[in-house]
Formats: structure tokens, C-alpha cells, sequence
């Protein structure tokens, strides 16, 4: 591995020096399609999760109108899912399960996995580090490529006969494995897991790289502890990955034998359908074990690249160090280590033995401490600062809000016994949107609006951005708060209509059909809002006035390289570090920034 | 219909367009004041900074509201005893997480607020107080091991398996509806093996009759191993090759599973026979007697669900393959709660919990608690109707279709006991 470094690493100093001579012509394909800049494959990322995303909201938006008005028709359902699958304008039952899976995978894996750590360890990783490119410019292609092909097999599998996979986005078998149980688990789900298959593959091709390129490639002078927390969060989060994803693998692997090749590693004493299956000694339970021991750090994946990103924004636009920097570093590396010993909290009711459950609750409540700690030292950073409100400050204030109030439903879910009563309801939902439908999506905006000028040498429009972040936090918290209600309530998840309850509580149904219809209105809101997004995005790409060298007058290296993209990022030798990355607002200096390239003045103390 | 597509069409161009047109008039003021998007105005700081604040005063009065109109919990009271115990530990959660969500949300959205930059105001250069830093790491840790610990005793009990004399009662569970099992007479659950699945024994229990019965359908049934073997074996047939591919795998999967049950036959103790014998089989709706501990044994026939008990505070997974299990005490009758509830309609009930399928969120089962004097006169009506007395009568009836004696006497009871739940 060292060595495919350190060829790589001379192939593109090379590169560097071809620019000095300023011969080196790219033609269309090779600079925008099978490019293997990183910059340019950050982009690329970024541009396939957007539509990802938009997808799965579009979905989410699809199914909310069946929750709200159930059994009503609806025109922008026939329009959207035809009669196959809304007959009538009504959603069908099945295809309310197809949509929820879609919407759930995508988010987590294609929006928040690829889509958030996948633009902006590329971006950031060479940029920030002082390196010409990553460590293989040909693999962080591939993975990108893989991604790209991985997405459109989950799509496709939108448009199956028998429909996409219905079983949930953890698709647990026996469900995801009989295709008598559910039509979904037909074709479709034989394309979700080939599609994950390609996406495990893409994910760790690029995390590879983001290791080897943040262990080999750091310009002289910058010393592990002197990274910005950005990269320590990718390189824990491509860790993580590294660890997890294979594991996935296999569990999704070993599905697959089960559905083609007639194994029993998930089957035992099934009849379905009325068929009597021979399958026998398998064990449903096992494949949680497998799905949860990448699951739950997969959750850190998606989040800790949007702490990453949000301490940087945070800190520069306090004009204040970050607070307690080495805390934060041990925080994310003991939030990393945790998050692969707790799996088993997701899986408290399942038969599993209750001692190993207590073990679980242990491990779990242990994570609160780290993140507590990364809490306070975000609002002590605040504390006395002088804060610049861009909107990329908004986000991440935003990310701040939603990190607490969704990490503290966090130890109701630990705790085995409380979680007995609240398990599998709405108030998951509520928990695990907040913490990531928030947090980690907050985080993304956040870098997008605080990094566009490096990727497309352009400003977006400020005004729009503070409507989009305000729309979005008031949206967003409208449709997952009053989640905690529904679900404290009792209501299961994945119900295709909640007014069952009809029957036996109506109390209940009240409040619940009450609610529904709230959530989705706000839904709706969120998404409409979304459009000021995407207009200020597209269109600050071709007519945003032209970005500064360093708009937020900020310390890290990705600010001295030039507007315009170069190959190699440094037209000249690659920059010196001399100091940490937090200098902001320190005494004795004139100005309240001291870029890391800035030799440490006579007498000056490193922080 | 199309009109209105049509409609919400225009609707969105024009706005698209309106927004394009106030960024240009946006772009060109803030050239002439020249001043670039990246320098953002004392006038827009403050503004969003009370954003902040307006923001966080807004989202505390949501949240009050609706603990106000919705309650703090949507579940009402607990209605089983460790419920009890357990709403407890939840609300004491609650309290301990609602004031870290207030001092800290208010904490971030003051700070966000008071400390925007102003001119002339340096921030105050504060990299880390090791002093402070442990005090947040060590205050949050002792909190949480007063959770951890109180959270742990209650699990130990609430898991803990049940007395021995407790009431042995076992939830069947398929795609898409509850069946319950009562272990009758002996207080023990008869054995079961999904292979012994036929029509008269949709549970499997397992019995000297049942296993015989299995063999005999397996080797002669419509379906059975016999009648394949003809039809395959038949030169006169004509068949398309999946249809026949189809056929022989179907063959050799009953092949497979009729040599299972010969070994099971030969196994068999006759003895255990008159454990399944007088076990009692319930649809529809789940009768409780107040104030008695109940060891609940939980089983799947295809993929995984979840009983799920909401006012119960129960909650277990059903399992293909494997058997779970849950003890309880329910102490509230439904008429009790009815009237606390001020609610005549209400019932207790058992839902699924687990995606399972298209019907998922229609599997579900009532759920009566009764006193005990009326959950003995149910009882007593159900002992006429064991698994031995509806076994022969499904298995006469499919014999003899045309008597149909055994399912107007099943729904007599059935008619009785609802009248009984009501009073
Ligand atoms: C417009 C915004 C969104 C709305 C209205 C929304 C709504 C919902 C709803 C109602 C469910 C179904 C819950 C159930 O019945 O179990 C759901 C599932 C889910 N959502 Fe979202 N969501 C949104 C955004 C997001 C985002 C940004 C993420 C990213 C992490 C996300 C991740 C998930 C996941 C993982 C599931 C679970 C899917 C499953 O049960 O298999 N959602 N969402
Ligand atoms: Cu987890
Ligand atoms: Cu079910």
C-alpha cells in the first residue's frame, strides 16, 4: 500500500511540474468525466448526491401525503406513480414499504456516506494537507465511478415490475430473503444488494485512499496534531469504513446465497406462502449481528465528517480557536472506538440474551460522554467570540441545536429497559432524523456553502442562503419534533396508515391523524425550500461573482491555492506549515487570522 | 385535473423567475456598495442573530404546547406492573434529558445571539482550560451512571424469567395476523414442529396423531409426494419445463422433509402427547386475568414480527427458527381503563411491531383483562375446546364437509365470551 503511495505521490509531482511548463492539455473526457483530480471528483460526488438526495425527498414527500390523508386520492401521487403503483390516485400498501426502503437507503448511504464524505474528504483531504492530489488518483476515480453505477441501480431498482426492495432500509430477512413474503424481494431487492455490493466497494477504494493520502502525504510541517479537525474527522470516519463496510459485505453476501443458492445462514423452519421451506438451522438474528456491527458506526460515519466540518466553520467564523482542540481529538477518535462495541443496542427486543443487552447499554451510554464533551466545546468556542453569521455559520449553529436535541433521545433509546417501550416507534424516527436528517445533512449545507468558493471559484448568494437555512431548520424541526409524540404515543414505524387505531384508541387516533397531517404540512414546507437551494447552487456556478483568494479570512492551506483550479492545487512548491490551524483573534497579532503558513513570529508560543 | 398541473406548472416557472430577477437586482446593489457576498453587513449579523433568538423562543413554545395538548406521554397510564416501574425510570430520563436540551439549546442560541460580532469587539483568544474540560467530562459521566444503574436493575427484573406457577401462554405469529396458545390444564406448553403444519394443525403442535397426520399428507395429500411422482412419471402429460423444473424441486424438498419426519416419528414419546392435548387455541381477541403473572413464549411461521404491547410496556420479537419470551403482570382491567380513559370503546391491544409485509399494519390482535371471576367462567367455557377436541373436529370435518358441527359450536363460544368482555 505504501508503495502505490509513493508512486503515486511522484506521478503527481510530476504533474506539478508539468504545469510550470504549461503544456499539458486535458481533453473534455479526462478533465470532466474520468477526471482524476480530486477536486474535480469532489464535485462530482457532490453533484450525484444532490440528485440522490432530491430523489429521496421527492419520496419522502410521496409517502408522507398517504400518512396524512390515508385512503384519499391524490393527483400528485397518480402523477408521480402512475396506476401500477397509486391506483386511483392511492398509494398501494406494498409500494408504501418500496418507497420508505428507497427513501431510507438513499439518505443514509448514497446522500450522507458517499454523497457528504465523498465530497468533502476529496475536496479537503489534498487541499488541506498540502498535498499535490490523493494518494491514487486512478482508485479515488474508480470509487467514484462505482458510486456513480451503485446509484443507478438503486434507481432502477425504482422502476422493477415487482417493485423496489419493501424491507425496510436494514433489510432484515427472512423478509428481504423470500420473495413469497413481499413482492419487493423479488428483482428489487436482488438490485438493492448488488447495488450495495458496488457502493461497500466505491466506499472503501476511497477510504483507502483518504488513509494512506492523510498518513503519507502531509506537507512539511504538518505534524498530526497540527490538522485541522476536519481531516481528523475523515480519516476516523475512513477508518471506520474500513472496519465496517467488509463487514456488511458479508452479511449482504451471505443474503445473497440465501436468495440464489439455496443456503441457510438467515433461514430456519419457514413456511411462507404455503410453501414448507427445507431450510433449517439459520439463525434471522445473525444478520442483525453482521448489519448492526456496520450500522451503528455507521452512523459516526455519517456524522462525524459534519462535526469535522462544522468545527472549522465554527472556529473561523468565531474569529476564536477552536475550544479544548486536543479534547476534540480524542473525542472523535474515542466516539470512533465506541461505535464499534455498542452494535447490539439496536437489537434489545430480539430474543437476544439480556445480560449481553446490559453489556450493550453500558458501552452505548459511554458514547454520550465524548459527545457532551464535543457540545460544551462548541459553545464555549461561541463563548466571547465575534461571530460572522454566514450562512454556513447558520448550519452549523443549526447542527449545534440538533446534535443536543437529538443526541439526548439518544439515552432513552440506550438505556434496554425504557428502550422496550419506545423501540421500533416513531420516536426512533424522530431520534435518528434529528441526528442525522439534521445534524449530519446540516453539516453538508454547511460545507457547501463554505467551500463552494473552492469548488467553483464563485460566491453563492447570502441572502437566499439565510432563507434556505431558516426554511429548513423551521421545516425540519416541525416534521421531527412532534415525531417524539407520535412515538411516545405507541405508533409503530413503517405503517401504511395509522388510522388502524380507529379501532381500539381514540384518543390516540386523534392525536396521531392530528399530528400526521402537521409533520407533512412542514414537509412539504422543507422541501418547497430546498428550490432556494438548488437555484442559488445552480445558478452561483455560472453567474456568482467571482470568489476572493481566502473569503472567510481563514488559516487552513486550501485558501492559498489559486481561485482557478490547477492541477497539482499548488502552481509553485507545495506551502510550509509552521502552526496549528486556530490562530484567530491571537493577542499580539494585528490581525485576527495567522494563516498556518505564517512562520511563528520571534518569542511567539505555538498554542 | 391537468388544469391544475398546469397551473402549479406556471406557478413554479414565475417563481423561479421571480427569485433570478430579485438575485440580479440583489447582485448589482451590492456591486455599486461594493461590497462581495463573502462580507457579510453588521446589519445582517444582527438581523439573523435575532433570528436565533426568535427562533429559540418559538421552538420552546412548540415544544410546551404540545406537551400541553398532546400530555407528556400519548400512552396514558401503564397498565401492567412492571409498566409501572418503568414509565418511572422513563420519566425521570425524561427530566434529566428535557433540562440538558434547555440549558444547552438556550446556552448556543444566547451565545449565537449576544456574542455577534460588533465593531471594534476583538474575540477573546481561549484555545482550552483542561480545568473546565474535565469538569464536562466528569459531571456528564456521573449522571449517566445513575442512569446506567437504575436503568440496569429495572432491565434485570423486567427480563427475569417468571415464577413457575405463572400462566404459560404462547403467540403464534404469521403474516399477517396473532394466534394465541394457552397451555391449558397442566400449565405446559406442548411441544411443536413447524413440518407438522397441516390445515387441522396450523400451530404444529406436535402429538402421536398430528406427526402420523403430517406423513400421511405429505406422502398422499392432493399435493403430496405420491401424486407428484405420478404426474412426473406420467409419458402422457405434457409439461412446459419450468413447470416441470418447478415440480421436481418440489418433489425433492418434500423428499427431504418426509425423511425429517419419519426420524421425528421414531423419536417421538407419546408421552408428551397430552401436553399439546390440552392446550387451548385463541383468535381474534387475547384474554387476560388481572393481577396474574403471565410467561409469554413467542414464535413465528415466516419472517420476523414483533408482539408489541404499548400499554403493556411489552415488547419482544417473534422469530422464525427460535423461540422468545416475556413475563408480565397486567394489574388494570379494561373496564378499569375504560373508565380512567373516559373512553367506552377502548381496548387494550397487540400489535406488530416488525416491518413484515404489505399488511404490516394490520396485524394486530385485542386484548381483554378481565377480572378474575369472568376470566374463569371464559376459561372454563374454553376447556371444553382443546387442541384434541378442534383437531378431530377439523379433521372430521374435512372428511365429512358437509356436518360443519364443530365451527357454529367454536363460534358459540366465541359469541359468549364477547358478551362476557363487555360487561
Ligand atoms: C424531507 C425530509 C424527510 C422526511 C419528511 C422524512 C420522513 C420519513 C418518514 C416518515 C420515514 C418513515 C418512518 C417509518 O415509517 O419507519 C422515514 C424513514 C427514514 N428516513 Fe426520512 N425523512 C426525511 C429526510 C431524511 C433524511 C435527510 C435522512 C438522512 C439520514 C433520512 C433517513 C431516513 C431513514 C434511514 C429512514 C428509515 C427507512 C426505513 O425505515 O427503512 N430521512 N423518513
Ligand atoms: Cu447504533
Ligand atoms: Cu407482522
Amino acid at each position: 500500500m505504501a508503495a502505490v503511495a509513493h508512486e503515486a505521490h511522484g506521478h503527481h509531482d510530476a504533474h506539478g511540474h508539468d504545469h510550470d511548463h504549461g503544456h499539458h492539455e486535458e481533453s473534455f473526457v479526462s478533465k470532466y468525466i474520468f477526471s482524476q483530480d480530486h477536486k474535480m471528483i469532489g464535485k462530482q460526488f457532490l453533484m450525484t448526491a444532490v440528485f440522490m438526495g432530491l430523489v429521496a425527498m421527492l419520496l419522502s414527500i410521496l409517502f408522507r401525503i398517504q400518512l396524512a390523508w390515508p385512503g384519499e386520492s391524490s393527483d400528485f401521487l397518480s402523477f408521480f406513480l402512475g396506476e401500477t403503483w397509486a391506483p386511483g390516485g392511492i398509494l398501494k400498501e406494498d409500494m408504501y414499504l418500496g418507497l420508505v426502503t428507497i427513501h431510507g437507503t438513499i439518505m443514509v448511504f448514497f446522500l450522507l456516506t458517499g454523497g457528504l464524505s465523498g465530497t468533502f474528504s476529496n475536496l479537503l483531504i489534498p487541499l488541506q494537507l498540502g498535498a499535490r492530489d490523493m494518494a491514487s488518483g486512478f482508485l479515488n476515480m474508480l470509487s467514484y465511478w462505482f458510486f456513480f453505477l451503485s446509484s443507478i441501480l438503486m434507481l432502477a431498482s425504482l422502476f422493477v415490475e415487482s417493485g423496489p426492495a419493501m424491507a425496510g432500509w436494514t433489510i432484515y430477512p427472512p423478509l428481504s430473503a423470500l420473495p413469497q413474503a413481499v413482492s419487493g424481494s423479488g428483482l428489487g431487492m436482488t438490485l438493492w444488494l448488488f447495488s450495495m455490493a458496488i457502493f461497500i466497494a466505491s466506499s472503501l477504494i476511497g477510504s483507502l485512499n483518504y488513509i494512506v493520502t492523510v498518513l503519507n502525504l502531509r506537507t512539511k510541517g504538518m505534524s498530526m496534531t497540527r490538522m485541522p479537525l476536519t481531516i481528523w474527522a475523515f480519516f476516523v470516519t475512513a477508518i471506520l469504513g474500513v472496519l465496517s463496510f467488509p463487514v456488511l459485505l458479508s452479511a449482504a453476501l451471505l443474503l445473497i446465497m440465501d436468495r440464489l443458492a439455496g443456503t441457510s445462514f438467515y433461514l430456519s423452519d419457514i413456511i411462507v406462502g404455503g410453501e414448507m421451506l427445507t431450510n433449517h438451522g439459520g439463525s434471522p438474528i445473525l444478520y442483525q449481528h453482521l448489519f448492526w456491527f456496520l450500522g451503528h458506526p455507521e452512523v459516526y460515519i455519517v456524522l462525524l465528517p459534519a462535526l469535522g466540518l462544522s468545527s472549522e466553520i465554527i472556529s473561523t467564523n468565531s474569529r476564536k480557536p477552536i475550544f479544548g482542540y486536543r479534547a476534540m481529538i480524542g473525542s472523535i477518535l474515542a466516539i470512533g472506538f465506541l461505535s464499534f462495541i455498542v452494535w447490539g443496542h439496536h437489537m434489545f427486543v430480539t430474543g437476544m440474551n439480556p445480560f449481553l443487552g446490559s453489556v450493550f447499554v453500558f458501552t452505548t451510554l459511554l458514547i454520550a460522554i465524548p459527545s457532551a464533551v464535543k457540545v460544551f466545546n462548541y459553545l464555549t468556542t461561541l463563548w466571547k467570540g465575534s461571530l460572522v453569521l454566514t450562512p454556513a455559520m447558520l448550519f452549523a449553529i443549526g447542527l449545534v441545536s440538533t446534535f443536543i436535541t437529538g443526541g439526548v433521545t439518544g439515552i432513552i433509546l440506550a438505556d434496554s429497559a425504557l428502550d422496550i417501550t419506545v423501540h421500533d416507534t416513531y420516536f426512533v424516527v424522530a431520534h435518528f432524523h434529528i441526528v442525522m436528517g439534521m445534524s449530519a445533512v446540516f453539516g453538508m449545507f454547511g460545507g457547501v456553502y463554505h467551500w463552494f468558493p473552492k469548488m467553483y471559484g464563485r460566491m453563492m448568494n447570502t441572502r437566499l442562503g439565510y432563507a434556505h437555512f431558516w426554511i429548513t431548520i423551521v421545516g425540519a424541526y416541525g416534521v421531527f419534533f412532534p415525531m417524539h409524540f407520535v412515538g411516545l404515543a405507541g405508533a409503530p414505524r413503517r405503517y401504511y396508515d395509522y388510522s388502524v387505531y380507529n379501532e381500539f384508541d381514540s384518543g390516540s387516533y386523534d392525536m396521531m391523524m392530528d399530528l400526521n397531517v402537521i409533520i407533512t404540512i412542514f414537509a412539504i414546507i422543507a422541501a418547497l425550500g430546498q428550490i432556494l437551494f438548488l437555484f442559488n447552487f445552480f445558478y452561483s456556478i455560472y453567474r456568482g461573482p467571482v470568489a476572493p483568494q481566502n473569503p472567510w479570512n481563514s488559516n487552513t492551506l486550501e485558501w492559498t491555492t489559486p481561485v482557478e483550479h490547477v492541477h497539482g492545487n499548488w502552481p509553485g512548491e507545495l506551502p510550509t506549515v509552521h502552526r496549528w490551524p486556530y490562530d484567530y483573534s491571537k493577542p499580539g497579532s494585528d490581525v485576527d487570522f495567522i494563516p498556518q503558513t505564517v512562520p511563528l513570529a520571534e518569542g511567539e508560543e505555538e498554542h | 385535473m391537468m388544469g391544475s398541473k398546469l397551473v402549479a406548472l406556471i406557478v413554479i416557472v414565475l417563481g423561479v423567475i421571480a427569485i433570478a430577477q430579485l438575485v440580479r437586482v440583489y447582485e448589482l446593489s451590492s456591486k455599486l456598495r461594493n461590497r462581495g457576498e463573502h462580507e457579510i453587513s453588521n446589519r445582517d449579523n444582527r438581523l439573523n442573530a435575532k433570528m436565533m433568538l426568535t427562533f429559540m423562543i418559538l421552538f420552546y413554545l412548540g415544544f410546551i404546547y404540545l406537551i400541553y395538548k398532546f400530555g407528556w406521554t400519548g400512552r396514558g397510564d401503564a397498565a401492567t406492573l412492571h409498566g409501572r416501574e418503568l414509565d418511572w425510570l422513563l420519566n425521570l430520563n425524561f427530566i434529566i434529558i428535557i433540562l440538558v436540551f434547555f440549558l444547552t439549546n438556550t446556552l448556543l442560541f444566547v451565545f449565537a445571539f449576544k456574542y455577534v460580532r460588533k465593531p471594534g469587539v476583538k474575540a477573546f483568544y481561549y484555545p482550552h482550560n483542561n480545568k473546565l474540560e474535565m469538569l464536562w467530562t466528569v459531571v456528564p459521566a456521573s449522571v449517566l451512571a445513575v442512569i446506567i444503574i437504575l436503568g440496569l436493575k429495572n432491565w434485570n427484573e423486567t427480563t427475569s424469567h417468571a415464577k413457575k406457577e405463572s400462566i404459560r401462554v404462547e403467540l403464534f405469529s404469521k403474516q399477517f395476523d396473532w394466534t394465541a396458545r394457552y397451555s391449558g390444564e397442566d400449565n405446559t406448553l406442548g411441544r411443536f414442529d413447524y413440518k407438522l403444519t397441516t390445515d387441522a394443525n396450523e400451530l404444529a403442535l406436535m402429538t402421536t396423531e398430528t406427526i402420523d397426520s403430517a406423513i400421511f399428507n405429505m406422502e398422499n395429500g392432493p399435493t403430496g409426494i405420491k401424486s407428484l411422482e405420478s404426474k412426473l412419471n406420467n409419458r402422457k402429460v405434457i409439461m412446459v419445463p419450468e413447470d416441470r423444473e418447478k415440480m421436481e424441486n418440489d418433489l425433492s424438498r418434500k423428499q427431504r422433509l418426509i425423511r425429517l419426519l419419519y426420524q421425528m416419528k421414531a423419536r417421538h414419546n407419546s408421552k408428551i402427547d397430552a401436553q399439546a392435548w390440552d392446550d387451548i387455541i385463541q383468535k381474534d381477541t387475547l384474554y387476560l386475568c388481572v393481577n396474574k403473572e403471565y410467561e409469554f413464549n413467542f414464535r413465528s411461521k415466516d419472517v420476523i414480527h414483533s408482539a408489541y404491547f404499548p400499554h403493556f410496556r411489552v415488547q419482544m420479537n417473534t422469530v422464525p427458527g427460535m423461540t422468545t419470551r416475556f413475563k408480565f403482570t397486567p394489574d388494570v382491567t379494561t373496564k378499569e381503563m375504560r373508565k380512567k380513559k373516559n373512553d367506552e370503546k377502548f381496548n387494550y391491544v397487540l400489535m406488530c411491531n416488525k416491518i413484515c409485509g404489505g399488511a404490516h399494519y394490520k396485524m394486530k390482535m385485542m386484548v381483554v383483562v378481565l377480572p378474575e371471576a369472568e376470566y374463569t367462567a371464559w376459561m372454563n367455557g374454553k376447556k371444553k375446546q382443546t387442541f384434541r377436541d378442534a383437531y378431530f373436529a377439523a379433521a372430521a370435518a374435512t372428511t365429512a364437509p358437509a356436518e360443519g358441527a364443530a365451527p357454529t359450536d367454536s363460534l358459540a363460544v366465541k359469541v359468549d365470551t364477547l358478551s362476557v368482555a363487555a360487561k
